[in-house]
């Protein structure tokens, strides 16, 4: 099978230097692409860039340091932190469970893991606002505890988990499916325990996958919007999300503020998944699909 | 002791522990809450929840969104083909680059989204200018409301294909060529069959986030109702004016395409399994 696989791979890829010119429909599909990158893509970063070179640069500096904006930035990244940390942790184990055992109930739990990508975000964030509200299921027995979660910074860290969910499970599914055996039998069969042959044998190949998908949810978890803002509270200095803080300046009509701010949040986000891309290439074959 | 197990996590209570703690996890996170949206859009009753999406201005809500979605889907289709057709069949300089480029609107937050179109095309916008004196209006009007919703809803046709076609290679294609089939025949013959179940994921997906996005949309839409409010949108405003039972009325309709959508998807993983098993010649590995 894997001889196979392997002197059918050669001359594909000898043959698809030459395929510029034996396959049809290059100037076509390379011109829809470009054409709709630049339209779609490209051309609206043009309105930040005019809207920005309005400003001088006390004016953007004052704007983008405001102490307001400045919380709001801390408030992001903390929950953002703990949201992606907490789904490094839960999606590990669902990629586990899923990968490694068979048990009643595993097909539906691998098709609700996609859950939080196909529910509209600002449907989940009532849902969880609702549950999490003093009198809501989860939110009652909370509140004898003495966690209070919605209208505080750690129903932003519930939204951000919440929809980033997936992230993890699905970068680290295909990886630990595709782990050989026989290095981790034999650990085992020579009387390692099951905590040292996973820190010794498996993790070390399972990381750059785990490190991937913690860093999707991270990212995703920074520009995060529609969940966050019904279970926040949304309190100036305490639970201002930097998305919010954007479209609240919009709402002032200050458009020069909130390009500042969405060119500081652009630039981040722009930087992680060039980052991520960087990392992937280097530690991981493609992704396939999600 | 190490009779009865030779991979890591196969002892029955290590087993059994992590088992019962994902399926506890994934009730909690997963599971309820999406009980919670459908009982509280039925805590008045059947007749309520009725009235409720039988409102003029959530039957517009529904209305406009499934426009949105019908306008949306087909451009990303054509876009998303026509993009990993040229990466993954010509090799040209910067087509990593724009592989990468596509990946721009999953990173980018769905404010900011709907700010770089606002800025562009609002009256203040350098286009936005030219177009309001030509009296043509993108920005809080219906199509500005699809034009974010394609922005951040392209990826999605093209990343589930990029990995397919790579995988698959072209040398059906160029036998084709060789047999002289025209271009388009290539595409529908040979393509198409290969590409169908990833195409067919690839549109839910779009479908999916095209019908719920909520940040991008609610930054052009101006909310008036009646008007310009999506669904989500309008579950929003509900919820705004303490109708809560009116907002998860709402929700639940798209609860319920969210739920339709995970059936399809498993399906389609279902089917794509498959055809990969029946004909495991086409693919590369």
């Amino acid at each position: 099978m894997s001889v196979s696989a392997q002197t059918s791979v050669a001359p594909v890829r000898r043959f698809s230097g030459r395929s510029k010119r034996v396959l049809p429909g290059f100037g076509l599909s390379l011109g829809i692409s470009l054409f709709f990158v630049s339209l779609v893509l490209l051309l609206p970063l043009t309105g930040l860039v005019v809207e920005t070179s309005g400003m001088t640069w006390d004016q953007f500096v004052f704007t983008i340091t405001d102490p307001r904006v400045i919380e709001s930035y801390k408030v992001t990244a903390w929950t953002a932190l703990a949201a992606s940390l907490f789904n490094g942790v839960f999606g590990l184990l669902l990629a586990w469970v899923l990968v490694r055992y068979e048990f009643p109930g595993k097909r539906l739990i691998d098709a609700v893991v996609d859950l939080p990508f196909a529910l509209p975000t600002a449907v989940a964030g009532i849902t969880l606002a609702t549950l999490f509200a003093q009198n809501g299921w989860y939110g009652q027995w909370l509140d004898k505890l003495g966690v209070e979660v919605a209208f505080t910074p750690i129903g932003i860290v519930v939204a951000m988990a919440f929809t980033s969910i997936p992230f993890v499970v699905r970068t680290v599914q295909p990886v630990l499916e595709e782990l050989s055996p026989a290095d981790e039998e034999a650990a085992v069969s020579l009387g390692a325990s099951d905590g040292r042959v996973f820190r010794k044998v498996i993790f070390p190949s399972l990381w750059p996958a785990l490190v991937t998908g913690v860093a999707l949810s991270f990212t995703r978890s920074l520009g995060e919007f529609g969940a966050i803002i019904f279970i926040a509270g949304n309190t100036p200095y305490v639970s201002e999300v930097t998305s919010l803080m954007i479209f609240i300046r919009l709402q002032e009509y200050d458009y020069a503020a909130a390009s500042a701010i969405a060119s500081m949040v652009l630039l981040v986000s722009l930087i992680l998944l060039f980052a991520i891309n960087v990392w992937q290439s280097r530690f991981l074959r493609r992704l396939e699909g999600r | 002791m190490s009779l009865h197990r030779n991979r890591v996590g196969d002892q029955p209570w290590v087993r059994r522990t992590l088992i019962g703690l994902a399926m506890l996890l994934t009730a909690i996170f997963l599971v309820i809450p999406v009980v919670v949206i459908f009982t509280q859009a039925l805590s008045a009753g059947w007749s309520t929840l009725a009235g409720n999406i039988m409102d003029e201005y959530t039957l517009h809500a529904i209305g406009l969104t499934l426009f949105v979605a019908l306008l949306t889907v087909p451009l990303n289709l054509i876009f998303g083909t026509a993009l990993a057709w040229s990466v993954t069949r010509f090799k040209f300089p910067g087509r990593k680059l724009l592989i990468t480029l596509i990946d721009i609107p999953f990173a980018v937050s769905p404010v900011v989204a709907g700010l770089l179109y606002l800025l562009l095309y609002g009256r203040n916008g350098w286009l936005g200018g030219w177009l309001s004196t030509h009296d043509i209006q993108l920005m809080f009007a219906w199509p500005g409301i699809v034009m974010v919703t394609v922005f951040v809803t392209c990826p999605f046709v093209a990343r589930e294909l990029i990995p397919l076609m790579q995988q698959q290679g072209s040398e059906e294609e160029e036998a084709g060529v060789v047999l002289g089939a025209s271009g388009w025949r290539i595409f529908r013959k040979i393509t198409l069959p290969n590409i169908k179940w990833a195409l067919i994921y690839g549109v839910i997906l779009t479908n999916a986030r095209a019908v719920g996005e909520f940040g991008a949309v609610s930054v052009v839409s101006g909310n008036v109702r009646g008007q310009t409010n999506t669904l989500p949108l309008h579950v929003e405003l509900l919820y705004q004016d303490y109708n809560i039972v009116g907002a998860f009325a709402s929700a639940s309709l798209l609860a319920a395409i969210a739920i339709l959508t995970l059936v399809a998807k498993a399906f389609v993983e279902w089917r794509q399994a498959k055809s990969e098993h029946s004909a495991p010649e086409t693919r590369g590995v």
